[in-house]
Order: structure tokens, then C-alpha cells, then sequence
């Protein structure tokens, strides 16, 4: 979007708030043309909403009862030309936002790849009651609450749920999408600064819903290797035993690391639903 | 409250699943309402037997086919459950504002608790206030405006009227009586099943809203028919009020999208009742297909609560103008083309599913085209202001409150129709302002015009107008100030249903939106106190011709509060404005020289039996109390059957009666004085308040 309006929208929500903003604050660049989307989308609606403001305001002091200078034409009830305009104009704005909400749908579909010259990372994310577990399945680690990822390096989520539906969602990285058991949603995302980012459902999943929130740490190539490797120093390891006792119900889940973990666990999640109608 | 001890496994042969452990008396914030309800329980029952007014009010109410009264209870249930609905509302508020935590258990609702509340405040706000004061509004006003006696089916009108009844009830024995669902308005599966919520609160939901959408799908089907087939002679459609057309299409909506509803409830309960598998997570199950199925009826029924408001607005608009309508036919085809793409883009209700690019792009793009019509819409009533007299009395300063509130409303809606930006904003507080602002800054403020403008009709005295323009100013300035901070709250990433959360920024605009829901509390609490002071100082503000206005539309031609039969003379229709065309050629205000009886259907037991039997039925099922649900089930039928071999259900009114009746209306009309204020109307307009005896 032009760069003049985005200068002259910005200032006025900082001036609110700062950097809390998030979706205003954006970190990637999904999350800035999801933003342009939202301020230029509102921007051109304008057109009509600015107008229909001065005439409720105008027409209400113009022609108030009391006002009897003013014109009254009590039987006049149709003028093309005024129709001509009340149809036209909406239908060029919608026609100008439906062409960007096709092209937006493709070019911003969390299902699209993001070129890059660094390959694509991929991170498994399984949402539980009430906690966020992540899988590294080159890495071999696995995380709950809090996972990784390198910056400039687009990352392919894979995301499904071993209980009720959820929404992953990083507001400062972009798009959310639904986690839902026995089903792998996909959603790439990139980050282009470093930082440490909130991150949540964004889908109501019950009691322990509240504390369903994450930290999304993006870090330096280097640093993130040496993320992995603390990781991989934990004690201790995810596997059936210590994955059982994960599912167990918890609210307010601290974050935890596992050293190593089984790279076909998300399968085998994912395949605990769908096996049975596979006749597995 | 839903905790282990609610759960049981094996239900008694005689209580099912009832306990004494289901009553939650431990939690002091239910005994409380509780013990209050059961008082003001008593003292109404008291009062009612005290008075003897017991057999009065069966007789002239309760079994009543008049639609007028079934308006008129439909309007008066509305507001009780609004006080409920909005009690929770309050609640929300209050723990939103307190509760900055890292962990739970800060603020005073535990989510367990939390959790029951924001689900009962969306199904209460939408099924038991919004649907019952627009049902109570097109059964006041339809039949007058198109000049019927009645509805087609007026015992149907009165079972839908119990059925509506009986889930509003069993909404609130859920508060009392084990807990509501815990599951968000639309009880997404699954966690709505039977694995994730084990208690009974879906069972509540379940049938409240089977029931009661049964009641509604019996609405729809009964006003589909008396629109059609009950227009005075001469009404052709396009002659039709622009309320009486809104109504009509609200009505294909439900006759359309509540089967669907029916059916997707059905589907739900066979999960929890005998162990299908249509919405479970395994075993084929597909929590998906419930996703799309709910959202393919609940986007219809947006437009259901929505269009009679448009109709609303169009009638005062046009009257406190005193002009035509601009644009009707533009209007007409706008409310068509609405109703028809309310069924093309349910798919937006969740962008963040993962369909695929170009299922999302046509459902983004066929929801931005409804902007068109309903922005025609709103230049429609801009121009029938223009070059108008524009009065404003409360129900315009509704209707201007609305236009502004509405159009920010329908900003939002299309920033949030584009995919790629629902992406960031689906279920975040935005999405929680979108909604409010269309369906209060839309919706409410619509039924609160009519309410203000047809309160004259259906008693026959105005509503105190300084108390109403307080509410307005009230509800309008506490709107703004409650829900402004949503939107923001939306872009600092807050999502909605938080019990508690670790931003302490949000926190200070949760404490405006607190303030702004005190607002509205206090406009509230004006808007019960403009009845009572309305009620008491009825004298001041009598309407003695049937026209408080100077209205157009033909429910304005009969006295207020009409006799029961509407009109003594069905009207011949000649004008889309017909009243102000009567007025304009003197013909209004002319009795007839002679009457002939009248045909008309008796009062009946049977809506209310059949009624409160299906909320036995209901609570038997909820409870696992077989025997009681076949027995209760059994007697529905039998009710049925023997109210339909009954004989005699309908009689002549004589001539004798009516002409007493309309003796007693012209003798009114005649005290009003003429109230062509300056002779700059052409139109023979009488009785406006200015003119009016004390």
C-alpha cells in the first residue's frame, strides 16, 4: 500500500499506545500486508462513510420541522440520478476491495509456501488441554509453551490438535489457523526481525483456555542453534510414557523442553482419530 | 457449577441424573439470585391471586390467540431475559476488568463459572431478547399494517409463543438446577460433546434451543402465510409497507435457515444421547461439518434480526419526515437482494479453517456485496430526510443514533470479510465489537424505534418522550464507550472468551469498556423507569385517534390500542402510504354506515399446555428422566389430538358489539382537536400531542 498513508495512520495508533499494537507492530511480512490490508480497507470505505456522516448531520440540521425556509417536497420519492450514485459508488469500492480480497487470498494463503533463499523449516504444533506442544521433527526436540525459530527463514507449520479445537495464532507474525484433531492444517509464516513474541488460541477450548498462551522467540541462526541445543541437553525426553502424562489436563502449563522425541509422533496423534475409519 | 460431582454415570430409574448435589447452593452469587427470584416469584403470584386477577389473566392472556397480546408478551419476556442477559454482560465486564494474572484464579469468576456465562449471555441475547422483541414486533404491528383480523394460524401463534416461552425457562432453570453449557453460544464440537462436557449444561442448551427454534420455525411459517395469503384487498406486494416486506423476507430466512438449525441440534444430541458420531473427534466424526451446517443458519439469522429493523427504520423515517419513502422500490429489491446472499457466505464466520484460497476469496467477495444494498439502504433514509420536515421525536433520535453506529458497524464487517484480514482479527476482540455494533447500534436500536413508535398502537397512550430521548443519549454514549475499546483491544492481539490475561496495557481499555457497560446499565434502568413513569402519567399522553404520529400506514387507521378485531371494515388498499392517503383525500376518521359480524377464532388451552409440557419434555430429557419424558411427550399429543377434534374454535363477533366498540373510538377521535398545525399540510391530520385534551 501506498507508503504516505501508512506514515499518517501509524503515528495516530502509536500515539494510543505504543508498540502494543500488535497487529500494528507487525514482524514479518504477512503480518505488514495483513496490516496494509486492514488500514487500506478502511481507508477506502471512507468514501462512503464520510459523506453518509455529513448528510445525517446536515440533513438532520437543514431540515429539521422548525426550519420551514427549507424546501419540502413531501411526494418527491425517486431520483434516478441519486440512485444512479447510491448503487454505483458502493459497487466501485467493492469491486476495487474484491479484486484485492482475490489476489489477498492467494498471495496471503497460509497454505503458500514462502520463497526464500534459506530452505524451510518445518515445526509441529499440537494443541492440548490446555497447552501448546511443539516438534521439531528434523531437529528431534520437542517443546511446550515456547518454541523457536530462526529469523528470515520461512517456516512451515503443521498443525493439528489432540483434543478440542483450538486457533494457533503469533499476532506480530500474521495469520491464525484452526487446529482440530485428526486433521494437519498447514500455515508458513516468517519472521524478519528478532524478538520474542506472544503467541495464543485464538479459539475458546475450555476451562483452561486462559492460559493457552505461548513465546514465540525468533532468534539469530546462531542463537537458535544454540536454543537447540539446550534443548537438547534437558533431561528429558518425549515419548509415549512422558506424552501421556503430558495429556493429562492441566492449566497454566509451564514451558518445557524434551531432548529428544519420536519425528512420526505427530503422525501417530493425528492417526489415533483417523486410524479407526481408515480401518488401521 | 460444573464440577465432578455433577457427573453421573448412572442415572437413577426415578431422578435420572437429578441430585440434590445439582443444585449449586454453595456458590453465594447463585443462592443470591436465586433466593431474589423466588421472591419476586412470590410476590407476583401473591399479587396475582391477591387482586384475583388469576382468571383475567388466563383468560384474557395466557390462552389468548389475539396477536396484538402475543406481541405484547413476546416484548415483555424480551426484557426480562435482557436483564438476565445483560446481568451477565455486567459480570463479563467486571472480571475482564479485574482479572491481570499469569496464572488463574484472579478476579471473582472462576472459569468454570465464566465460561457458563459468556455462553448464556450470547444464546440469551440472541435467542431469548433479540428474536422474541422482533417476533413480538411483526405479531403487534404485520397484521394491522397489511389490514388482517388476525394471523392465518393464531393457535399456532400462541404454541410458538410457549415453545419460545419454555426455552427461555429452561435457560434459566440451568442457572439453578445444574449449570448451562460452558461451551461459547454455538457449542462447537467437540467440545460440546459428550467426551470434553460430560455435565449438563449442553443438554440445556440443546433443548432450549430446540425448543424454542421450533417456535420460531412455527412463526415463520405462520407470518410467511398471513403476508401472502391476508392482505387487505388492493395491497399488492409492491403496495406492501416496507416493515410488512422486511418481515416477509425475515420470514423466508427462518421458514429456510431454522430447519437447519432443527436438524444440526438433532445431529448433536444423538451424540450425546445414544453415541453417534457426527461431530466426535474420531470414529468418522467431523466437527467441521457442525461448524458449517450452525453457521449456515446463523448467518441467515443476522439477517432475520436485521431486516425487520431496516423495515423499522424506513416507517419512521418516512413518518417523523413527513414524506414518502425515498426510494421504496430500490428498498424492496435491496431487502431481496439480502435476503438471497444471507445464504452465500456463512463460510466467513471461519476464514481460519484452512479451506483452500479460492473458497475463502468467494465466500471474502460475496460477503463484501451485501455491503451494496445495505448501503443503499442507508442513502434511502438519508434522502427521505432530505427535503423533508424532520421532527425528531425519540424513535428518530434512534434512528439517527443508528445510521452513524451502523455504518462504522458495517465497516468493520467488511474489513473483516476479507480473508487475509480476518486472518489476524477472527476471534479477537474486533470481531466481539463488529458484532455488538451491528446487532445493538443496528438491530436493538431498530426495535427500540419501533418499540417507542408502536408503543402508542398497542396501548393507546405514548411513552414519556424527554425519559426516551435520556435512554437514547444513554445507550448511545455507553455503546460508543463500551465498545470502541473492543476494536482497539482487537489490534493489541487480545482474542475474545479471556478469563484472565498477562497484558496489563489491555487492562486500562477493558476499564473504559467497563464504565461504557455502566452507562448502559443506567440507560437501562431509565428505559424501565420511561414505562413506569408512562404507565402512571398515561393521562397526559393519551392517543385518542389511533394517529400519534401523523403516520402513513395502515395499522394507524384503527383506534389504539386497536379492538380486537382490527378493523370493523377491512380497508380497500389505494396507496403504498395508505392511512396518509386517506388522510389526504378525507376519507380517514369516516364511520361506516353499517357493520356485518365478524368471523373470528376463540382463545385456546391448548398453546400453553402444549407449551409448558414440552418444557417437562425438555427437562425430563436434560435430566435423563425417561418416564417423565415419554409421559410428558404422550400428553403433548394427547393435547394435540383432543384440541383438534375440540369443536367450536371460532365465533361471530355481532354487529351489535361493534358497533358499541367503534361508537366508543369515534366519540375519541371527535374530542381530538385538528391539528393541522400552520395549514402548510395538506393532510387532514388530527390529534398530534400538541393538540391534545388533557
Amino acid at each position: 500500500m501506498n507508503p504516505v498513508l501508512r506514515l499518517a495512520i501509524i503515528p495516530l495508533l502509536l500515539m494510543l499506545g505504543g508498540c502494543e499494537f500488535l497487529l500494528f507492530d507487525p514482524k514479518g511480512p504477512i503480518a505488514a500486508a495483513e496490516m496494509d490490508l486492514i488500514i487500506f480497507s478502511f481507508l477506502i470505505m471512507m468514501i462512503v462513510v464520510i459523506p453518509v456522516f455529513f448528510m445525517t448531520f446536515w440533513f438532520a440540521i437543514k431540515y429539521r420541522a422548525d426550519k420551514k425556509d427549507s424546501e419540502y417536497l413531501p411526494n418527491w420519492e425517486h431520483s434516478n440520478k441519486i440512485e444512479f450514485v447510491v448503487w454505483v459508488v458502493p459497487l466501485i469500492i467493492i469491486v476495487i476491495l474484491g479484486v484485492i480480497t482475490f489476489k489477498t487470498s492467494f498471495s496471503l494463503d497460509p497454505r503458500k509456501p514462502i520463497e526464500s533463499d534459506k530452505p524451510t523449516m518445518r515445526i509441529q504444533v499440537v494443541a492440548m488441554d490446555w497447552k501448546w506442544l511443539f516438534i521439531y521433527p528434523e531437529q528431534e526436540i520437542a517443546t511446550v509453551n515456547e518454541f523457536a525459530m530462526p529469523v528470515d527463514t520461512p517456516v512451515e507449520f503443521l498443525i493439528t490438535s489432540d483434543t478440542v479445537m483450538n486457533s494457533f495464532f503469533v499476532p506480530q507474525l500474521g495469520s491464525m489457523i484452526y487446529a482440530m484433531a485428526g486433521m494437519e492444517n498447514q500455515l508458513y509464516l516468517i519472521a524478519d526481525q528478532t524478538g520474542d513474541f506472544r503467541g495464543l488460541s485464538a479459539n475458546y477450548s475450555g476451562f483452561g483456555f486462559s492460559g493457552m498462551k505461548f513465546k514465540a522467540l525468533v532468534k539469530s541462526d546462531q542463537e537458535f542453534e544454540s536454543w537447540v541445543s539446550k534443548v537438547k541437553s534437558s533431561p528429558t525426553a518425549l515419548d509415549s510414557s512422558t506424552y501421556k502424562a503430558l495429556s493429562v489436563k492441566t492449566k497454566d502449563h509451564p514451558v518445557e523442553h524434551y531432548a529428544t522425541v519420536n519425528p512420526l509422533m505427530f503422525n501417530r496423534i493425528i492417526e489415533k482419530y483417523t486410524g479407526a475409519q481408515n480401518g488401521q | 457449577m460444573a464440577n465432578k460431582a455433577t457427573i453421573v454415570t448412572d442415572p437413577h430409574p426415578i431422578f435420572g441424573k437429578l441430585t440434590w448435589d445439582s443444585i449449586p447452593y454453595h456458590d453465594p452469587i447463585i443462592l443470591t439470585t436465586f433466593l431474589v427470584v423466588v421472591m419476586i416469584g412470590v410476590g407476583v403470584v401473591g399479587a396475582i391471586l391477591y387482586y384475583g386477577k388469576l382468571r383475567y389473566l388466563w383468560d384474557e392472556w395466557l390462552t389468548s390467540v389475539d396477536h396484538k397480546k402475543i406481541g405484547i408478551m413476546y416484548i415483555i419476556a424480551a426484557f426480562i431475559m435482557l436483564i438476565r442477559g445483560f446481568s451477565d454482560a455486567l459480570l463479563m465486564r467486571s472480571q475482564q476488568a479485574l482479572a491481570v494474572s499469569d496464572t488463574s484464579g484472579v478476579g471473582y469468576l472462576p472459569p468454570e463459572h465464566y465460561d457458563q456465562i459468556f455462553t448464556a449471555h450470547g444464546v440469551i441475547m440472541i435467542f431469548f431478547v433479540a428474536m422474541p422483541l422482533i417476533v413480538g414486533l411483526m405479531n403487534l404491528v404485520v397484521p394491522l399494517q397489511i389490514g388482517a383480523r388476525d394471523v392465518a394460524f393464531p393457535f399456532l401463534n400462541s404454541l410458538s409463543f410457549w415453545l419460545f416461552v419454555v426455552g427461555a425457562m429452561l435457560v434459566n432453570a440451568s442457572l439453578f438446577v445444574g449449570e448451562f453449557a460452558a461451551t461459547g453460544w454455538l457449542a462447537y464440537p467437540p467440545l460440546s460433546g459428550l467426551e470434553y462436557s460430560p455435565w449438563v449444561g449442553v443438554d440445556y442448551w440443546l433443548w432450549a434451543l430446540q425448543i424454542s427454534g421450533i417456535g420460531t420455525l412455527l412463526s415463520g411459517v405462520n407470518f410467511f402465510v398471513t403476508i401472502i395469503r391476508m392482505r387487505a384487498p388492493g395491497m399488492s406486494l409492491m403496495k406492501m409497507p416496507v416493515f410488512t416486506w422486511t418481515s416477509l423476507c425475515a420470514n423466508v430466512l427462518i421458514i429456510l435457515a431454522f430447519p437447519i438449525l432443527t436438524v444440526t441440534i438433532t445431529l448433536l444430541t444423538l451424540d450425546r444421547y445414544i453415541g453417534t458420531n457426527f461431530f466426535t473427534n474420531d470414529l468418522g466424526g467431523n466437527q467441521m461439518m457442525y461448524v458449517n451446517l450452525v453457521w449456515a443458519w446463523g448467518h441467515p439469522e443476522v439477517y432475520i434480526l436485521m431486516l425487520p429493523a431496516f423495515g423499522i427504520f424506513s416507517e419512521v423515517t418516512a413518518t417523523f419526515s413527513r414524506k414518502r419513502l425515498f426510494g421504496y422500490t430500490s428498498l424492496v429489491w435491496a431487502t431481496a437482494c439480502i435476503m438471497v446472499l444471507s445464504f452465500m457466505v456463512w463460510l466467513h464466520h471461519f476464514f481460519t479453517m484452512g479451506a483452500g484460497a479460492s473458497v475463502n476469496a468467494f465466500f471474502g467477495i460475496a460477503t463484501m456485496i451485501i455491503s451494496i444494498p445495505t448501503g443503499v439502504k442507508i442513502f434511502n433514509w438519508l434522502f427521505t430526510m432530505y427535503k423533508g420536515r424532520v421532527r425528531f421525536d425519540s424513535p428518530m433520535w434512534w434512528t439517527a443514533s443508528f445510521i452513524i453506529t451502523f455504518t462504522i458497524g458495517g465497516v468493520t464487517g467488511v474489513m473483516l470479510a476479507i480473508p487475509a484480514a480476518s486472518f489476524v482479527l477472527h476471534n479477537s476482540l474486533f470481531l466481539v465489537a463488529h458484532f455488538h455494533n451491528v446487532i445493538i447500534g443496528g438491530a436493538l436500536f431498530g426495535y427500540f424505534a419501533g418499540l417507542t413508535y408502536w408503543f402508542p398502537k398497542a396501548t393507546g397512550f405514548k411513552l414519556n418522550e424527554t425519559l426516551g430521548k435520556w435512554a437514547c443519549a444513554l445507550w448511545t454514549i455507553g455503546f460508543f464507550m463500551a465498545f470502541m475499546p473492543l476494536y482497539v483491544l482487537g489490534f493489541m492481539g487480545m482474542t475474545r472468551r479471556l478469563n484472565y490475561y498477562d497484558n496489563p496495557v489491555w487492562n486500562d481499555w477493558l476499564l473504559v469498556a467497563g464504565a461504557g457497560a455502566l452507562i448502559v446499565l443506567l440507560a437501562i434502568c431509565v428505559q424501565f423507569y420511561q414505562i413506569f413513569a408512562s404507565i402512571r402519567d398515561r393521562k397526559k399522553n393519551l392517543d385518542l385517534t389511533g394517529d400519534p404520529w401523523d403516520a402513513r400506514t395502515l395499522e394507524w387507521a384503527t383506534s389504539s390500542p386497536p379492538p380486537f378485531y382490527n378493523f370493523a371494515r377491512t380497508p380497500e388498499v389505494r396507496d403504498r402510504d395508505q392511512f396518509h392517503f386517506m388522510k389526504e383525500h378525507n376519507l380517514a376518521y369516516k364511520q361506516p354506515e353499517s357493520y356485518s359480524r365478524i368471523h373470528m377464532p376463540k382463545n385456546t388451552w391448548a398453546g400453553i399446555v402444549i407449551g409448558l409440557l414440552s418444557g417437562v419434555m425438555g427437562f425430563a430429557m436434560i435430566w435423563h428422566i425417561w418416564w417423565l419424558a415419554i409421559v410428558s411427550t404422550a400428553a403433548m399429543l394427547i393435547s394435540f389430538i383432543v384440541y383438534n377434534f375440540q369443536k367450536g374454535k371460532d365465533y361471530y363477533v355481532e354487529v351489535d358489539e361493534i358497533v358499541a366498540l367503534e361508537n366508543e373510538h369515534f366519540a375519541k377521535v371527535a374530542q381530538a382537536t385538528d391539528a393541522s398545525e400552520d395549514g402548510e399540510y395538506s393532510v387532514r391530520q388530527r390529534g398530534t400531542p400538541l393538540s391534545m385534551p388533557a
